[in-house]
């Protein structure tokens, strides 16, 4: 018998009010986008009756997921789109969609011959080429390949990091490993003076994101599966440094693949996160240098935003003497991973980031700080300014040699 | 002043079916309605095409009229029917005897009816009652009675025939025995006017006894209160009924994007016809027994409630009144009362109302002489012509597609053309100027039955302003905007109150706090 007359569908118990409408960023400057009540709960129940109702128009959907934190009635507006996409979304540049979204398969292939690979990508007529052939935008660059993995790299260390009684697992993403080492060492660094070592996954794959983005289910899956699995062996924390890495792991696997994640939600977090934490019960203290000196602007990335985690890394950075910060205003940066790589997609999507960069420019600031390495892009791309992750910030302030000693058990 | 050779009353869809049937065959006709048109029971039923499974164990001729007829009209209305089929499905407590006795009755009825592994039929449609010992297989289908009828007038006005709604028939015009015409009022404006045709038809439904009344016949009939629930998005989508002896609560449609349940069965005087509503214990008799054929309902948003009045009418043989028909009832009240050009039609079913159609129209033309046969059962209507089509990638045009078929294209959605009006029905402007300049439409109301303008989750709330100001400026009247607001957002709320609580309680406080005053 109906006892509350709430819906189970989720998509039900929206309210009609448009919230979401208001705050979604692609709206506001893409007419071609009906907007995520439209795309989402209305649209659903039209695709239930027929899956013809499907409208190609929510490839514009940047999965920001600024709906479902606007929405007073708790509807996975995104969610919903995201899935509908998975299910019905046929590219017109499959090539491309493919190439873009397989960043393990890529990066791995690229890393050998990074220089060249690097210096081919920069040319102008790749570009031209990239753009023209595949409908890659020209006005974006790639992130430079590096020429040695990061997990080559913590290989070699891996005797050190062993003769660390506690020991951390460190989830450190594509992009860590072929594009930006540094920041992967940049957490060991931290890790280590906090009195950790840093171990790897028994397996890691990409977490699935591009590929969620771009209609690539069942390959999204089984990466998922391989991840879900390490992580489920690993017995002892695992960190990241990217918010969407973790965001994907932690709820769109479940809510998007149908993958349960219930099970590893509480130990696959944010370093930042569990950092944070760490501090306040007492059991790591940090020592910064005495003579730091910076001044920079924090950038809540729309999924640290879903996550409601952009205070852990904040607090940790106030807590540097010597740092400047400027909290920026929450707007979306408009690159959305893969999304703004794409030629139809990248006037959107410098629209959709210019309120942000505007506020950039006027912080009066020496660089930028940020949870998420497609936000790092696009805002060094569009401003000028470098972007760095919290955790290179505050490897970069701590007094290495006090931390450690200070942390020493 | 014209005279027709045919004037039929209310605008349903039997009303409806004759008028298009008449202008077809060529005669003069003209159709008027009180309201709007398929405003009785016409609009007020379950949208079920019945394959005949329903009747074939009681009433056999019912049965097989239901399958001819469901068969024509997945062709000639195929923009109005879905066809979903159907299951009958029985629970452990309806045992399998009636099964046995079903399958073969519709088998004599001409009913394609295959008994199915209970396995088979949750893989068929995963979402009824796991617990079921039985299923059978039928052509039932889902059909919108409001573009039924509205197709039905749009095609007798594109045949040469004359429509009137909001007038009301208030007196017949007679000499001696004979009807000559009817005197009409405009309920909205109270003109009056006087119309003279050689033949009336009445064909109004439970209100057809007040109208064979004042024109001096009697029409014993009794009238049996149906009372259905609406949710919010399809549960299932093929018709599920209970394969037990035809009781309460025992069908569920998937009607277009929601599901709706019924119905129940009451007696109610006739002064309760003009205003039905539903009560508390009829929404729990609903749910109660909903829930057994498809327990999702339970945790399904009910969006509305609604109640219509089947036009039951008394054997003549039996002045009791208990014996009741439903099969199609015609009645030519020269040979029964002595009353010349006039004729009734009344009984039967939304599934056999083109039928009823022929009938009447065969009648009507054996008395004026006119040897024209009837097409109804090839001609496609307006809409369901068969057309090569891509689809358009588009939501609000494949809506627009799912609603009037064909004549989508008929739209312009350039420009302002393809904004939405309704979200959650996904009605553009372009289909509600299309619906002014072809539809009849008067009111927010007569929109929403050729729309579905604020029939979705909300009800209206949130697109009833922008609606009203998009109609009054089609209607050419851009200042009747607020007049036209109220009256419907009195309707909405009635359909709503039954239903309040939960999360329709919430949007319903967005209702009361946008529009109360």
């Amino acid at each position: 018998m109906q006892e509350n007359n709430i819906s189970i569908a989720e998509f039900e118990n929206c309210q009609k009010c448009n919230i979401c409408a208001e705050v979604c960023p692609m709206m506001e400057v893409n007419p071609l986008y009906p907007g995520p009540k439209q795309a989402g709960p209305d649209g659903e129940r039209y695709r239930l009756k027929d899956p013809a109702f499907f409208d190609n128009a929510l490839k514009y959907c940047l999965n920001c997921k600024r709906c479902e934190v606007a929405c007073p009635s708790g509807v996975k507006i995104g969610d919903i789109i995201a899935v509908n996409k998975l299910k019905y979304y046929k590219s017109e540049h499959k090539m491309r969609d493919t190439a873009l979204a397989s960043t393990d398969l890529v990066g791995s292939l690229a890393s050998p011959f990074a220089p060249i690979v690097n210096g081919v990508l920069s040319l102008g007529v790749t570009k031209s080429v990239m753009d023209g052939v595949l409908g890659v935008s020209k006005h974006r660059t790639f992130p430079k390949y590096s020429s040695r993995k990061f997990t080559s790299w913590l290989r070699r260390h891996a005797h050190e990091q062993n003769a660390y009684p506690r020991k951390v697992t460190y989830f450190h993403g594509c992009y860590v490993n072929y594009n930006y080492p540094q920041l992967g060492k940049d957490f060991v660094k931290l890790m280590n003076a906090c009195g950790y070592g840093v171990m790897l996954l028994e397996k890691e794959r990409c977490c699935g994101v591009a590929m969620i983005a771009n209609a690539m289910g069942e390959k999204a899956r089984k990466s998922a599966l391989v991840n879900l699995a390490s992580i489920r062996k690993a017995d002892t924390p695992v960190l990241t440094t990217s918010s969407t890495c973790t965001f994907t792991i932690r709820d769109e696997y479940e809510h998007v693949l149908g993958l349960p994640t219930s099970d590893i939600r509480s130990n696959l977090m944010l370093a930042t996160r569990w950092l944070y934490r760490q501090i306040e019960d007492g059991k790591v203290k940090l020592i910064f240098k005495e003579d730091y000196s910076r001044k920079l602007a924090y950038h809540t990335a729309c999924h640290m935003q879903k996550m409601g985690w952009q205070q852990y890394s904040v607090q940790l950075l106030q807590m540097i003497p010597g740092l400047q910060l400027t909290l920026l205003e929450q707007h979306c940066c408009g690159i959305s991973g893969t999304y703004g790589f794409k030629k139809e997609n990248y006037e959107y999507s410098q629209k959709v980031g210019a309120p942000l960069f505007d506020d950039i420019r006027n912080a009066g600031v020496e660089a930028v700080v940020t949870d998420c390495e497609t936000c790092k892009w696009q805002i060094e791309a569009s401003t000028g300014l470098p972007v760095f992750n919290p955790v290179s910030i505050l490897a970069e302030a701590i007094d290495f040699e006090k931390t450690k000693e200070a942390n020493a058990q | 002043m014209k005279e027709y050779d045919v004037l039929i009353i209310g605008g349903g869809v039997t009303g409806a079916g004759t008028a298009r049937d008449c202008a077809l065959r060529g005669l003069k006709t003209l159709l008027v309605e009180r309201h709007d048109i398929a405003t009785g029971a016409s609009g007020r039923n379950h949208g079920l095409l019945h394959s005949g499974a329903r009747y074939a164990v009681n009433d056999p001729e019912s049965a097989n009229e239901c399958i001819v007829e469901n068969m024509i009209l997945r062709k000639v209305a195929s923009h109005c029917v879905e066809p979903t089929g159907g299951l009958f499905i029985s629970l452990p407590e309806d045992g399998l005897d009636y099964q046995k006795k079903f399958i073969e009755c519709c088998a004599k009825a001409g009913i394609k009816a295959e008994a199915i592994d209970p396995k088979e039929a949750l893989r068929l449609e995963p979402s009824i009652n796991p617990d079921i010992i039985g299923a059978v297989k039928v052509p039932d289908a889902s059909v919108d009675p409001f573009r039924l009828t509205a197709a039905n007038v749009l095609d007798a006005q594109l045949h040469g025939a004359d429509v009137l709604t909001g007038w009301e028939v208030v007196d017949f015009i007679k000499e001696t025995v004979t009807v000559l015409g009817v005197k009409l009022r405009n309920i909205y404006t109270g003109e009056v006017k006087s119309v003279l045709s050689h033949y009336t038809v009445n064909a109004a439904g439970i209100w057809g006894a007040g109208i064979a009344e004042m024109a001096g016949a009697h029409i014993g009939m009794l009238p049996a209160k149906g009372s259905l629930l609406v949710f919010g998005h399809r549960v299932a989508d093929m018709v599920v009924n209970r394969c037990r002896k035809p009781a309460n609560a025992d069908i569920l449609v998937p009607g277009d994007v929601v599901s709706v349940i019924g119905t129940t069965s009451d007696k109610v005087p006739f002064d309760q016809c003009d205003d039905m509503r539903v009560t508390k214990e009829e929404v729990e008799l609903l749910l109660r027994e909903g829930c057994k054929l498809v327990p999702s309902l339970a945790t399904t948003r009910i969006i509305r409630a609604y109640a219509g009045v089947r036009p039951l009418v008394a054997s003549d043989d039996d002045p009791s009144g208990r014996n009741v028909s439903r099969g199609i009832v015609l009645l030519d009240h020269s040979k029964r009362d002595g009353i010349f050009g006039f004729i009734t039609i009344t009984g039967g079913k939304l599934t056999s109302y083109r039928l009823m159609a022929e009938k009447t129209t065969d009648l009507l033309c054996s008395k004026l002489g006119v040897e024209r046969t009837c097409q109804t059962a090839v001609l496609p209507l307006p809409g369901s012509e068969k057309e090569k089509r891509k689809p358009s990638h588009s939501v609000v045009v494949e809506a627009a597609f799912g609603r009037q078929g064909t004549r989508v294209a008929e739209m312009d959605f350039s420009g302002k053309g393809s904004e939405l009006v309704c979200e959650c029905e996904q009605v553009s402007r372009a289909e509600i100027a299309y619906a002014v300049k072809e539809l009849n439409v008067k009111t927010l109301d007569d929109l929403r039955r050729r729309t579905r303008v604020g029939m979705g989750t909300c009800q209206s709330t949130f697109c009833l302003r922008k609606a009203a100001a998009v109609l009054a400026e089609e209607l050419g009247t851009p200042d009747k905007a607020d007049a036209l607001l109220k009256d419907f957002i009195q309707e909405r709320w009635k359909g709503i109150m039954p239903v309040c609580w939960g999360d329709q309680l919430r949007e319903a406080e967005h209702m009361r706090k946008e529009y109360g005053k």
